[in-house]
């Protein structure tokens, strides 16, 4: 073996073909004690039972994997003093955010995520200019990949490319937002933020309003929520609601006020205009007159009820600024969980390895 | 053709629907035509290649009602000589070939360009389905007396439906003075803006946008009250959706004269192989719902869908390696189309090899007006010799095909072709060339 650049004894360097899970040669928390200064720092344990490489969907976890996600995330808020410090704990590793559609708060919110744990964090967006290059999207990983990255964070218009990626990379890649498929990490954080009101998500029951149809973030919800025992409505326009979801075991609602005594948590979906071919409704004055969460409407809720928003907000369309800035909503809250879950997510996918009984990864 | 030897295959089971064969005997090829069916050994010719075909179907070769050849223009998705080769290890003796080429087969020197490159590539017989709106822009009529001139068997504007209703039913008027078909895949375009696969419970969780039922449903309705209102000759096809099935009862109770074809992948696999977001499961007609699966089932089995064509619309690798909104629709279907209907269909129970014939070679055939899908004395020697009990797995590495995309990689099937015979010649065999030496009667 040639030595390596800089003269590099050839034992440091790492190999190409390795994947990048195995760990470092040296310990990284070690190393970045020793380079940063922080005060002493014992990592948390490692949960048994976690084995993924990859965080694709919540549709294909367990209760339990969704359980340690959470468990996790809160461990590292609370280890980060609210996701504000940072830790030690991924030193030396790197995070690329592959974008190919426009995003400042997710794609932020997984860069600090990446830093509160040490980690390096690298950025590529390519909203359509690589397509128009000729170069598809795997083509684009495999070049981001092959400059040494553990994770690759992605989002992209069309469903099912992070399960692409998984097929195509050795590193870990997380989807933030496939389409209108899923979005883990916010239905994650979601869920979080509703654990650290209520303690809970079994037996509680969680309205989704809005375009369902378009919205990853609602798929996330769903399967998620569902999964830890909550009962799940969708709630909207019915060109934008289908009746299928029955078939799939959801409650499907198309009259808002109707639901709202029997909420304990509402989530406010945008309606992405961006997303339509031809409107599904005739208004945006029709659709805030039947949707929109306002302070008439809240009075018909449940004392303790928890107003949720995965933003950005249309501010008037699906929520009015009095319910936005009120006490019971926790909008805000949501986007520090964000980091939460992500730092949860980034930490444990690197832990990840090859299933215990199949001897396959989870794709 | 009288130079070449003449073949005798001996030990097989001859299958020919139309002429009430179904029993063991040895079928006599010369001069490019079917010579004689059991002659006696006095009455063969001094030399003639021998096919043992001990064990297997001894058929005519089949007739493809519908597959993208792609050149001129696309070259990177197939040729003509990969195109053809693929339909020979398919059993495919004739193949009608989609206009949808670039430019446009809309000229009769057009027709006649894809006829002359298939004349110099001993594969199989190539007809052209030319384009039935000039640029297949589905406005005005081409000039389609003309390319019937040139050679074309059937007008159509597929994959891409017939849109304009006024179209179609001055073009089906227009068509009765030549005896020449439509073929339209039915597709209402205002219904499947942006779809990817079937509009059902698996889009709707994986938030892929859907082709819905009912947009093939409507103009399947739409093309058989024209056909009926003109009397003109329509074929609709591929077809996928229940709806288009009780239509087609529906007209045929009522007498009207119109044929209708299924791909082999829309009656084994359904839309479930979605989830694995994989663009090969990316095929036109999508994959519908396990219902819809059991319905086209049927529908072939008793025969209200005429014939089943292979759907084969190769796409280069570059293209299909994409994510699943980008990625075209297509896949390699030539060398499957057989092995995946003989182990859906006649493995199953759910018809005879005979039927499996009649609507891969005889009924399409028929519906595009040539002389083929049959063993009758006289006719073509196109002939494809069966093995109905080889298992073997799908292989898209392997295919002829340009294109390696197929829904079908991985899985087992039964039956396999072992000789394609064209015009008397032996273009195609899986075994080694000393099986049929020539040798004196």
């Amino acid at each position: 073996m040639p030595d390596g650049p800089l003269g590099m004894a050839p034992g440091r360097v790492k190999p190409l073909s390795t994947k990048p899970l195995t760990p470092m040669t040296t310990s990284p928390g070690e190393l970045s004690i020793a380079s940063s200064g922080l005060p002493e720092f014992s990592p948390p344990q490692r949960p048994a039972g976690w084995w993924r490489r990859h965080l694709l969907d919540l549709e294909g976890l367990t209760a339990e994997e969704i359980t340690i996600l959470l468990d996790t995330a809160q461990t590292l808020k609370e280890l980060t003093g609210g996701c504000r410090h940072k830790i030690p704990l991924l030193g030396g590793r790197t995070l690329a955010n592959l974008f190919f559609e426009n995003s400042t708060r997710t794609r932020n919110s997984f860069s600090l995520a990446a830093k509160r744990l040490g980690a390096d964090t690298v950025e590529f967006s390519s909203s359509g200019s690589s397509v128009s290059k000729g170069e598809t999207f795997i083509d684009t990983a495999k070049t981001i990949q092959a400059m040494g990255v553990d994770w690759v964070v992605t989002r992209h218009p069309a469903p099912g490319t992070p399960h692409q990626l998984a097929r195509e990379l050795e590193c870990c890649v997380l989807n933030a937002g496939d389409g209108a498929h899923e979005h883990p990490t916010q239905g994650l954080l979601d869920m979080l933020t509703v654990r650290q009101h209520r303690g809970r998500l079994d037996g509680l029951t969680v309205a989704l309003v809005g375009d369902i149809a378009h919205s990853r973030t609602a798929r996330s919800n769903m399967w998620g929520l569902r999964k830890l025992g909550a009962h799940v409505i969708v709630c909207g326009p019915a060109t934008l609601v289908s009746p299928r979801w029955e078939e799939l075991g959801f409650e499907v609602a198309h009259d808002l006020d109707e639901i709202l005594p029997r909420c304990d948590v509402l989530n406010l979906l945008r309606i992405q205009f961006e997303r339509f071919a031809s409107r599904p409704f005739p208004s945006v004055h029709e659709y805030a007159n039947r949707y929109a969460m306002n302070g008439r409407r809240m009075r018909r809720c449940r004392e303790g009820i928890l107003i949720m928003a995965p933003g950005p907000i249309n501010r008037g369309v699906e929520i009015t600024p009095e319910v936005a800035d009120g006490p019971h909503s926790v909008i805000l809250e949501q986007v520090t969980n964000g980091i939460a879950v992500r730092m949860a997510a980034l930490w444990l996918l690197v832990g990840g390895r090859e299933h215990p009984e199949g001897g396959a990864s989870d794709e | 053709m009288s130079e070449l030897t003449p073949i005798l295959i001996e030990g097989g089971r001859l299958i020919s629907p139309t002429d009430g064969l179904d029993r063991p005997g040895r079928l006599l090829l010369h001069r490019g035509r079917i010579e004689s069916i059991d002659p006696a050994d006095d009455d063969l010719p001094e030399y003639c290649h021998r096919v043992d075909a001990g064990g297997c179907l001894v058929t005519p070769g089949l007739v493809d009602l519908g597959a993208e050849f792609r050149e001129p223009g696309h070259e990177e998705d197939e040729t003509i000589v990969t195109g053809g080769a693929a339909a020979l290890a398919g059993g495919f003796t004739t193949v009608l070939c989609l206009g949808n080429c670039d430019p446009p087969v809309d000229t009769p020197a057009g027709v006649e360009l894809i006829a002359r490159i298939a004349a110099s590539a001993a594969g199989p017989r190539v007809r052209v389905i030319a384009c039935l709106s000039q640029g297949r822009r589905g406005e005005q009529m081409a000039e389609l007396g003309l390319l019937v001139q040139a050679g074309a068997v059937a007008f159509s504007d597929s994959p891409r439906p017939v849109g304009n209703s006024a179209l179609l039913k001055r073009a089906l008027d227009y068509c009765r003075m030549f005896d020449i078909p439509i073929f339209d895949r039915p597709v209402d375009p205002d219904l499947v803006d942006r779809g990817v696969m079937h509009d059902g419970r698996v889009s709707l969780r994986l938030g892929l946008s859907g082709l819905p039922t009912e947009a093939e449903d409507l103009a399947v309705a739409r093309d058989v009250r024209l056909a009926e209102a003109t009397g003109g000759r329509l074929h609709v096809g591929p077809i996928s959706t229940m709806g288009s099935i009780d239509l087609l009862r529906w007209v045929k109770s009522r007498g009207i004269f119109v044929t209708a074809s299924v791909c082999p992948h829309n009656l084994g696999q359904s839309d479930e192989m979605l989830a694995s977001f994989d663009a090969r499961f990316k095929v036109h007609p999508p994959l519908r719902s396990p219902r819809h699966v059991e319905m086209l089932c049927q529908a072939v089995a008793d025969g209200t869908i005429d014939a089943i064509q292979s759907g084969h619309m190769p796409r280069a690798r570059e293209k299909k390696m994409n994510d699943l909104n980008q990625a075209p629709f297509g896949a390699a279907a030539l060398e499957t189309a057989l092995p995946v209907v003989a182990t859906r269909m006649v493995r199953s129970g759910a018809m005879s090899w005979s039927d499996l014939i009649l609507r891969m070679s005889t009924r399409p055939a028929q519906i595009a007006g040539l002389d083929a899908g049959t063993l009758r004395l006289g006719a073509p020697a196109d002939v494809a010799v069966i093995d109905p009990e080889e298992a073997w797995t799908v292989e898209p590495e392997r295919f002829f095909s340009s294109c390696q995309s197929s829904p079908h990689a991985g899985e087992k099937v039964w039956g396999r072709v072992v000789y394609t015979i064209v015009g008397g010649e032996i273009r195609f065999t899986r075994r080694p060339a000393l099986d049929h030496l020539a040798i004196g009667s």
